[in-house]
């Protein structure tokens, strides 16, 4: 892997730019792998590099139906942030927030990790109660977040509108060190890098079978032929429950549509994001100047990444409401993606009914900002056959149990 | 947005006048099941992309419950009918076999 | 000011007037649009390019232009990224260029440009990385400040907007000849047609591209159409509507703008049109294709048939002598426009081996000078064209002959307007002869019928002919009726006469072997500046999905979401890959087409009517009085009322003494209350409750839990048992129609063989808690029902009237006190509010608000849904087992309780807390720890504060807590940790903090 630089940039320059080479392989499938990862996304490409790198496992590929990074990936709005109320997810939430900030430099990769701070809105009591304590459970899980009030969201944030007529804000969670990445990069980075360590990713490569025998997983047949493995992990947001099907399990998953917009570009408004959860808004500006704005799910199973338009206008009446300023700035653009919900909104990460096949799916709302802990914590599964310690607590199990992870207790929503 | 015609009142609406309401015709177990049936009916729900039966509510309008015969890939709803039944109506069944040869028909 | 003496057919040249552009005058016809006006006095350069800052002149005469970009108005006013291609001219307004400081001729951004060879496509991936601190304190806020394009207003919004509800038969979009004569054929069948286009005009390109139909020239067929759709009552036609999206199951939006110029107008801005249609003609027409040659990007280098535009609707062309450049028939009318306007035309450059069809020959005739097998190696020029280089097409650039002019006018082919029809799903086909992405009428986007519900019409077929495109239209107009229950009338279409067209040559790259260096001055995205060498290092870098290669690139996302430059991208990506071009596809085409604002969205609900507010029947009393509101759920309720030289916390300790040393009065309507009624109301409502609610006696009270299936506490509340068949079940004031709903539920879908109907009945009643050892005095001065011990036992109710209103008095109290919930009509609320209040003044009666409820009921160690429980507490958590049915044999919830985890003792559960320091009040949602760390790293958190309070009547900090074995702790102490290393220390106790015995309630 050539190394990207400024000076290697102006090296190419007076090349016109003719020496750079595939940002990752076009790989052919080998007949067998160590492991077999389907899902070219954020989560299963993190996956794959952190195989290869914390556990030397690097006869891994990770397959991809369509083109690496085009699911949730690249379709989310790029919300990084770690302040979650309970234990376990503060623990993977925050390992991924920590990767993330010396991300660019471990791939060599500049996915602009912009940690501009990620503020959500207390518009209720209620609201302002649960931001109280999940304040303090962060201190004491070491997450640096704050409880701050309106004053110093003022300053924080000056576009915004502290008085409106219906909710005020009351107070804020500050989390100053989330903020924000360009969401393709992420996937391009891992894709290189991981690529470069000998992990073959094949796009194009559609899974249309599950091979077993009576002692677990054998193999999967693709679109590109027969692939044996020895483990398999399904990392398909959006797909979880079909390929689920295919193996003969079912999961605790329902496929639910996501709305997201961006407005055209205008020069810098908000530095951070704000969540305004009461509301059902949340916003940021991307380095474009593009405002990225998230809707809500439909009620209802949906695989069509189409928009639909009461979600959005809701978000935007509350986000004018919020804003005020942004009201004569236009709507460039407005997406669907299909995200994976489960009982208790949480992820999971774990064994299967199958021996060989793992999952990682459930991310709902939010999974972007966890890639590199959930990468970390599947390579550490897939390598050992067992959850670590960041992963256990995530397993599909839970559920029989009533062992809830549910962060809905401190937010509407997850994002 | 999608377009529903409530059973009840024959009224078409659109979907914000209705509350999706997951998965129809659900078996319930409760007290006496066993621990696996238990927790597939509350967790497991189908998420079929192709046909599926759910509930809705027409929120805004009469307020009953009813079920939609609905495919999750295309929109396409292929009949709302009343949600007092254990499995979808034959009339609706014989309209998706038509239309979708491949289905596998209600399990 | 530069007019042509001929054309103008939208301006009225008898009229001017000025608007301003960068602080200069600007002189203007009504008419005009801003770009029209702009070009009429010479302005070439209108705005600076998103990453090099280069100079941008007008590319565009419609809503493609990916350019011309204004800063419209000032202050409130100021409306960024304006396309001026389509906006009207008002008097006076004010436009400003965008993305340059401190002026648009002397921009420092253009530093960009000048080291463009080391910012290729996704050169921000390869650097910027070290130090590490620098992107986020360096290299990110340059980049962020040098990006974005216009300027938000710094000020709220003081236009207002409004949204139209439409619902028809057929929506025809496009209001060119073949939307008219579509509108016209579906509006005779009787189908209710409304007809939007986005111009201010109708017409489309048949007003400048005039053919002969029907014996008439377009522009007459035109008139005469319009006019015969404004007859049909049932046809509407709305210009200057643009529609924005199209969405599942026949949903539109569309913009309306109603009023450039809102200053000093109660006009609405824009108005969304939200559209139900059964079927949907999309008649949008087709956008020309700049050709991709070194230099096209320089201001004076526009499309083809915009040129012709400006000339014919506005006399005005954007320099005087026009070099043409193209691969088709269709851009010699342009040379001829020029050419008898008094424009030089020097040549017309085109890249076929040969030129002989009817419109070249005419251009021949007129002595117009033309190559063939031409390209353009290079524009020269910096801020304005000053000459062209040709050379072969065939060739790579090897320079034939330099030209002098001052523009240049390409013409690469048109591709159809299919992104209505995409939208939702409709697919497209390459039609290899007119190198174009169509809609294939195979595979329409499908509605909830399972039909197709878009049917293109005209040009955006692909068909560009007028001929065809107008038989189409009619064929279109005929379907759209008949699949929306109408029979359309037979007879033959109107014909119309246009020179026929040679074939086109698909152009993609001008020359076709042009090298690096031109390549990398051959723009694609005028706006994002992206160039054919970037989409090529695209390919070789392996981003080789057109997805990849737009978001590596940016190509296709800039404010015109890739009009101009979509297409052209796409083929060089081919042509990169080796590989056909409906091989690599397009990237998806999302609403809206062009921008619409965000206001309109929002429509009228901001400010009061962002949310409607429920109020109860004395909330005009409570605003009156002091109230400092507090939102719960949809409503708003008092949480304190503040008197004069009080804080709220003084008031609130005040509210809590007088209500437990005399009396105080709370208006508790919006607590949730639902009527379930019917022969199995009880068998029903002991299947929602865990505890038994079938052998409440009537005239009884119970309070019950509802658990969802899961078994998780979700609401609770008083239940009075009204009658042998009914019962009025209490829920929290945010759950009333969540419960309801729940009820309803399990009512319709599971045990729909009960014989039990339920109400909602939250608003019927106006509740007043009467609360406080004065409590029964008060009700008795107010006259009526016997309200006595005796008569009115604790937990019970009785009916009656108070005070001559007709009451429901329940003997209830979530406060530990001698305590009345009354009910009244909410009609009477205010009116039994003022009586009690009069009656009280004795006693030294007073209104308390949410706050002192809750500490109150705290101090009675009373939970409180959304403080205790959180989605994942149980009854047994909370101690609450004693309403939890052993008897029962189901109830919902009952399964999911028996599972072991939900009987572990190392569960949270509900705990007093007493501070050691009596003046210590614990913050809320404080977590306790003990030594050590947790699995993770952590500090080890055993458990968190739910509700935290000073108790003035205990005078001692008091709260309540979900502690890990909570309930075998009593009386140890508990360590909580807080910010600046601060310990609070609190002792473990019964969480009934006050009047164990419940002496005080019973009396």
């Amino acid at each position: 892997m050539k190394r990207y630089s400024a000076f290697a940039l102006a090296r190419e320059a007076f090349r016109n730019h003719s020496g750079w080479e595939r940002a990752w392989r076009a790989a052919v499938p080998k007949d067998e792998y160590d492991v077999v990862i389907v899902g070219a996304g954020g989560h299963g490409l993190a996956t794959a590099y952190y195989l290869a790198k914390n556990h030397g496992i690097s006869n891994v590929a990770v397959l991809e139906k369509g083109w690496l990074g085009g699911g949730n990936t690249g379709r989310n709005t790029t919300i990084i942030r770690s302040n979650y109320l309970q234990d376990e997810s503060a623990a993977i939430y925050e390992k991924a927030r920590s990767l993330y900030e010396t991300l660019s430099q471990d791939l060599n990769y500049n996915i602009m990790f912009s940690p501009r701070g990620v503020l959500m809105l207390a518009q209720t009591e209620h609201e302002l109660r649960a931001w109280k304590r999940t304040a303090h459970a962060n201190r004491l899980a070491g997450i640096e977040s704050e409880l701050v009030d309106p004053q110093q969201i003022k300053k924080i944030v000056p576009i915004i509108n502290l008085d409106g007529p219906r909710y005020p804000v009351l107070g804020g969670l500050w989390q100053p060190r989330g903020g924000t990445a360009r969401h393709d990069a992420v996937a391009w980075g891992y894709a290189r890098k991981a690529s470069a360590m000998g992990v073959d990713i094949i796009q194009q490569c559609e899974v249309t079978g599950v091979d077993r025998d009576a002692n677990g997983v054998t193999g999967v047949q693709t679109s590109k032929g027969a692939i044996r493995c020895k483990k398999l992990c399904f990392i398909v947001a959006g797909s979880s429950g079909l390929l689920a099907e295919m193996a003969g399990f079912r999961l605790p998953i329902e496929s639910l549509a996501l709305q997201a917009t961006v407005s055209e570009p205008i020069k810098p408004i908000i530095d951070c994001v704000v969540m305004a959860n009461t509301v059902h808004g949340y916003l940021s500006q991307s380095d474009k100047g593009e405002l990225v704005i998230g809707g809500g799910t439909d009620g209802f199973n949906n695989y069509t990444q189409r928009g639909s338009f009461q979600h959005i206008e809701e978000t935007i009446r509350a986000l004018i409401e919020t804003f005020p300023v942004i009201s004569r700035l236009k709507q460039l653009r407005q997406w669907g993606g299909i995200v994976d919900i489960t009982g208790d909104r949480s992820p999971i990460i774990g064994k299967t009914p199958v021996p060989g096949i793992f999952v990682n799916c459930g991310w709902g709302t939010g999974g972007f900002k966890a890639i590199p802990g959930s990468g970390w914590a599947t390579a550490e599964m897939l390598a050992t056959g067992e959850p670590g310690v960041l992963a256990q607590s995530f397993s599909l199990d839970r559920f029989a149990e009533g062992r809830m992870i549910d962060e809905s207790v401190a937010a509407a929503v997850a994002h | 947005m999608l377009k529903l015609t409530c059973p009840y009142c024959g009224v078409t609406g659109e979907e914000t006048e209705f509350h999706a309401g997951g998965e129809a015709h659900l078996k319930r177990f409760g007290p006496g099941s066993g621990d696996e049936d238990f927790t597939n009916y509350l967790f497991s729900r189908k998420n079929p992309r192709g046909v599926h039966f759910e509930r809705w509510r027409h929120q805004y309008g009469c307020g009953k419950w009813f079920h939609a015969a609905r495919d999750t890939g295309t929109l396409e709803v292929f009949g709302t009918y009343t949600a007092q039944t254990g499995e979808p109506p034959a009339d609706i069944v014989a309209k998706i076999k038509a239309k979708r040869p491949e289905w596998e028909g209600f399990a | 000011m530069k007019r042509l003496p001929t054309g103008g057919r939208l301006i009225d040249r008898t009229t001017t007037f000025d608007m301003i552009f960068n602080s200069r005058r600007i002189t203007a016809h009504p008419g005009d649009t801003v770009a029209a006006a702009l070009m009429a006095n010479g302005e070439r350069m209108v705005g600076r390019s998103f990453k090099y800052h280069r100079p941008r002149g007008i590319v565009a005469s419609g809503a493609e232009e990916p350019n011309a970009l204004m800063n419209m108005g000032e202050g409130e006013w100021l409306e960024p990224n304006q396309r001026s291609t389509v906006t009207p001219v008002v008097k006076g307004q004010s436009f400003e260029s965008q993305n340059h400081w401190p002026s648009l001729e002397f921009d420092v951004g253009v530093i960009n440009a000048k080291l463009s060879r080391f910012f290729p496509a996704g050169f921000y991936y390869k650097t910027f990385m070290r130090p590490r601190w620098a992107w986020k304190h360096l290299f990110e806020p340059v980049i962020r400040q040098s990006a974005g394009l216009g300027k938000a207003p710094d000020q709220p919004d003081p236009d207002s907007y409004e949204q139209f509800y439409a619902y028809t038969d057929v929506l025809i979009v496009g209001g060119g000849i073949a939307g008219l004569h579509a509108a016209l054929e579906a509006g005779r069948a009787g189908a209710k047609v409304l007809l939007l286009e986005q111009n201010p005009n109708l017409g489309g390109r048949a007003l400048v591209d005039v053919v002969d139909i029907d014996g008439k020239p377009s522009p007459d067929w035109i008139a005469a159409t319009i006019a015969a759709l404004e007859d049909m009552p049932n046809v509407t036609i709305r210009t200057a509507t643009m529609a924005a999206g199209v969405f599942d199951h026949g949903y539109v939006t569309a913009q309306e703008q109603v009023a450039t110029y809102t200053q000093g107008s109660d006009a609405p801005r824009h108005r969304l049109w939200r559209i139900r249609a059964t079927r949907i003609i999309t008649a949008t027409g087709a956008i020309e294709r700049p050709l991709t040659f070194a230099g096209n990007d320089i201001p004076g280098v526009m499309l083809a048939a915009a040129v012709r535009d400006y000339a014919e609707l506005y006399a005005t062309a954007p320099g005087e002598r026009t070099i043409i450049v193209t691969n088709n028939d269709d851009a010699y009318r342009t040379a001829l426009t020029l050419h008898s306007a008094g424009i030089a035309v020097p040549v017309v450059l085109d890249a076929r081996p040969e030129a002989t069809g009817t419109l070249p020959e005419q251009a021949r005739a007129a002595g117009i000078r033309i190559e063939t097998n031409a390209a353009i190696a290079k524009v020269h020029g910096k801020r304005k064209v000053t000459s062209v280089d040709i050379c072969d097409h065939t060739g790579a650039g090897d320079v034939r002959e330099t030209i002098p002019c001052d523009s240049v006018a390409m013409s690469g082919g048109w591709s159809p307007v299919v992104h209505l029809w995409s939208h939702c799903g409709g697919k497209l086909n390459w039609d290899e002869a007119n190198a174009m992405f169509a809609p294939d009428p195979k595979r329409p986007p499908t509605g909830d019928d399972g039909e197709g519900f878009v049917i293109p019409a005209g040009s955006a077929t692909g068909d560009l002919h007028a001929t065809q495109a107008l038989a189409n239209a009619a064929e279109a107009g005929r379907q759209a009726a008949i699949e929306a229950g109408f029979t359309p009338s037979v007879g033959a279409a109107p014909l119309a006469t246009a020179p026929t067209e040679y074939p086109m040559l698909p152009v993609w790259m001008m020359p076709i072997n042009a090298p690096y260096k031109l390549r990398s001055k051959a723009f694609l995205d005028f706006q994002n500046d992206v160039k054919a060498s970037d989409v090529a290092l695209a390919a070789r870098e392996g981003f080789t999905s057109v997805e990849h290669t737009k978001r590596y690139t940016t190509l296709g996302m800039a404010t015109d979401q890739g009009k101009l430059s979509n297409i052209n991208g796409l083929a060089i990506l081919a042509e990169s890959l080796n590989t056909p071009i409906p091989q690599v596809g397009t990237t998806t085409f999302r609403p809206p087409y062009t921008p619409i604002s965000l206001a309109a969205i929002a429509g009228d609900a901001r400010g009061p009517l962002f949310k409607p507010t429920r109020k109860t029947a004395m909330d005009a009393w409570h605003d009156a009085n002091g109230a400092d509101w507090e939102p719960v759920a949809d409503w708003r309720r008092p949480y304190t009322y503040v008197r004069d030289g009080e804080t709220k916390r003084d008031a609130v300790h005040r509210e809590i003494l007088n209500t437990r040393n005399h009396v105080g009065m709370l208006d508790a309507s919006t607590l949730g209350k639902i009527l379930v009624k019917g022969p199995d109301a009880g068998k029903f409502l002991d299947l929602i409750y865990t505890n038994m609610m079938s052998s409440l006696a009537v005239g009884k009270c119970r309070y019950g839990l509802m658990c969802s299936e899961n078994g998780f506490l979700f609401d609770d509340g008083v239940v009075a048992r009204l009658s042998e068949d009914s019962f009025l079940c209490h829920t929290t004031s945010g759950g009333s129609d969540r419960v309801h709903a729940w009820m309803e539920e399990w009512l319709q879908t599971e045990w729909w063989d009960l014989q039990v109907y339920t109400a909602n009945l939250t608003e019927q009643y106006a509740q007043i808690a009467v609360v406080g050892p004065d409590a029964r005095n008060v009700l008795e001065s107010m006259g009526g029902m016997n309200v006595s011990r005796e008569a009115l036992p604790f937990m019970t109710f009785a009916e009656g009237e108070l005070a001559g209103i007709p009451a429901r008095a329940y003997r209830i109290s979530f406060s530990g006190e001698l305590s009345y919930e009354i009910a009244v009509p909410a009609s009477r609320g205010q009116e039994f509010w003022d009586a009690a209040l009069a009656a009280g003044a004795a006693h030294s009666i007073m209104p308390y608000g949410t706050e002192a409820l809750h500490v109150m009921r705290a101090e009675k160690g009373f939970i409180m849904i959304g403080d205790e429980t959180d989605g994942t507490v149980t009854p047994l958590d909370l101690n609450l087992g004693w309403a939890v049915s052993k008897k029962k044999e189901d109830f919902i919830g009952k399964r999911a309780l028996e599972r072991e985890f939900f009987h572990r003792t190392d569960r949270k559960q509900l705990v007093g807390l007493m501070p050691e320091n009596p003046d210590d009040v614990l913050p809320d949602g404080a977590h306790a720890v003990e030594p050590g760390t947790n699995i993770y790293g952590q500090k080890n958190m055993i458990g968190h504060v739910t509700s935290t309070y000073y108790s003035p009547t205990l005078k001692h900090g008091i709260a309540m807590a979900l502690i890990k074995g909570g309930a075998q702790r009593l009386g140890e102490t508990l360590s909580f940790p807080l910010e600046g290393g601060k310990v609070i220390k609190a002792k473990i106790v019964d969480p009934v903090f006050y009047d164990k015995e419940g002496a005080r309630q019973n009396v």
